[in-house]
């Protein structure tokens, strides 16, 4: 069986860490890539007030380890009696909800980046065609500029997405039992950390090449317009 | 105690400590990154190279790298080597669990990782690099090291330096992880720090700003330098 020799049961062992890492990546994803649209909009907005708040927040955010901030909500709002007395306190007391919002504020600011760059990259001429033909602002976002943003923007989302499967780990050190919680505990019980690295890390990379190739097929469905047309079966040429 | 006494220079303050912390993840940080540079050195020229078994080796080995969290590597490292020091000590009889220099496992580690990174900017500075200087050195007769010396490494470094200084700010982050092992750099310290005054968010907080402190410095360090690079070269505009 499988499960008799040690790299066998330290896989299985390690497999029940996935469904933690892969819910911190979506949840912190998600909630990352809304915080990104609002401050990329607010990088573009034009407004300097607005700009400004935005970048001194990416500026914060990019420039410090994530472990610091992990550390920071984790550990350090308990510090404040208001955060301990506060209606949020049964969810930052947590290490779980700990780790999604600092992942999340942390991508938030890394991804805000690139949305600004799908953004910017729209063709001025295509928003003023949208324009011309008498859309509204809401309908111009919906079928002229965020297909097209989205589009740009995707393989560089893609890597940040892979970089947050891999900054998931960073939450085993507030006690996420996720794969590399799980690897780290064997690794002390059994001291045998080359076979537990190689399963782990098999998982990543499985993790992530999945990643990889989901965003490449969205990135195929998104740019139709590359693509040959497809061919009709005509008459066939003979020669 | 109040903030400014916390971190002040008194003999109750943690001013000395946090600075010499941050000296500490400097140090690390510039030995990990003089390693990731060297790796990226041979890696990029493995993987420019004409033969399919170093290009594979140079592929496998940015695919697991980059795919791996660093934490995974830095416990790799900090493990593994302690336990073949373990195993050594206890043939000479020494008895129970020792510790690997954190210092030097650390800056390995991410040594190993930032390697990974070092080698795409190389590579793509060598690509960058225009086929015909090159044919031109050789036309007039130079050899290869002075080809390298005079064509080759002052146009590649050029193309390379935004993408090196991305990666150092990179690896001074990343040396964060590197407190896992008990190695008392700044993120470290702040650790200690919060345990003995119960007080987490000043210690933090003050960890992060130090931080960015150091990546503010070293990138306007790095923009300076690469103005300079680019002095006499023609841009289009």
């Amino acid at each position: 069986m499988i499960g008799d020799s040690f790299l066998g049961s330290t896989f299985i062992a390690l497999l029940a860490g996935v469904p933690l890492t892969l819910q911190l990546v979506v949840l912190s994803v998600t909630a990352g890539a809304v915080l990104a649209y609002g401050l990329a909009t607010m990088r573009v907005s034009g407004k300097l007030s607005l700009d400004l708040l935005a970048r001194a927040y990416v500026f914060v955010f990019r420039g410090t380890p994530l472990l610091v901030q992990i550390f920071a909500i984790y550990y350090g709002l308990g510090q404040f009696p208001s955060v301990r007395h506060s209606v949020l306190w049964p969810w930052l007391r947590q290490p779980y909800w700990c780790a999604i919002l600092a992942l999340a504020l942390n991508t938030g600011a890394y991804a805000s980046e690139i949305i600004r760059g799908g953004l910017l990259s729209v063709p001025a001429g295509q928003i003023e065609a949208a324009m011309a033909c008498g859309m509204s602002r809401f309908t111009r976002y919906r079928r002229v500029i965020l297909p097209l943003a989205i589009r740009q923007m995707l393989p560089a989302y893609s890597n940040e997405v892979i970089v947050m499967v891999k900054s998931t780990a960073l939450a085993s050190t507030i006690t996420m039992m996720e794969v590399t919680g799980i690897a780290a505990k064997l690794i002390s019980a059994s001291y045998r950390p080359i076979e537990i690295f190689a399963c782990a890390g098999a998982l990543y990379l499985a993790v992530n090449f999945v990643v990889g190739r989901l965003f490449a097929a969205m990135e195929f469905a998104l740019s139709s317009e590359r693509r040959a047309a497809p061919s009709l079966p005509g008459p066939v040429v003979r020669s | 105690m109040p903030y400014v006494e916390l971190m002040g220079f008194g003999p109750n303050g943690w001013g000395f400590d946090m600075l010499a912390a941050t000296a500490m993840t400097v140090a690390v940080a510039a030995c990990g990154f003089l390693i990731g540079i060297g790796l990226g050195l041979v890696g990029a020229a493995a993987g420019l190279s004409r033969f399919p078994l170093l290009q594979a080796l140079a592929d496998g080995y940015t695919t697991v790298l980059r795919g791996v969290p660093e934490l995974l590597v830095i416990y790799l490292f900090y493990f593994g080597t302690s336990s073949v020091i373990t195993s050594v000590a206890s043939a000479f009889g020494a008895r129970g669990f020792v510790g690997a220099p954190t210092f030097l496992t650390g800056a390995l580690a991410i040594g190993l990782v930032s390697g990974t990174y070092q080698m795409q900017v190389f590579r793509g500075a060598w690509l960058a690099l225009s086929a015909g200087e090159i044919e031109a050195g050789r036309a007039i007769g130079m050899p290869r090291l002075l080809l390298l010396r005079r064509i080759i490494l002052p146009q590649a470094a050029r193309f390379a330096l935004p993408g090196v200084g991305n990666v150092w700010q990179l690896v001074l982050k990343e040396s964060a992880l590197i407190s896992v092992t008990g190695l008392v750099e700044l993120m470290r310290q702040a650790q200690i720090g919060s345990g003995s005054t119960r007080q987490p968010f000043s210690f933090y907080l003050t960890a992060g700003a130090l931080y960015l402190l150091v990546t503010f410095v070293s990138g306007a360090a790095f923009r300076h330098a690469e103005r300079r690079s680019v002095r006499g070269v023609a841009r289009v505009s």
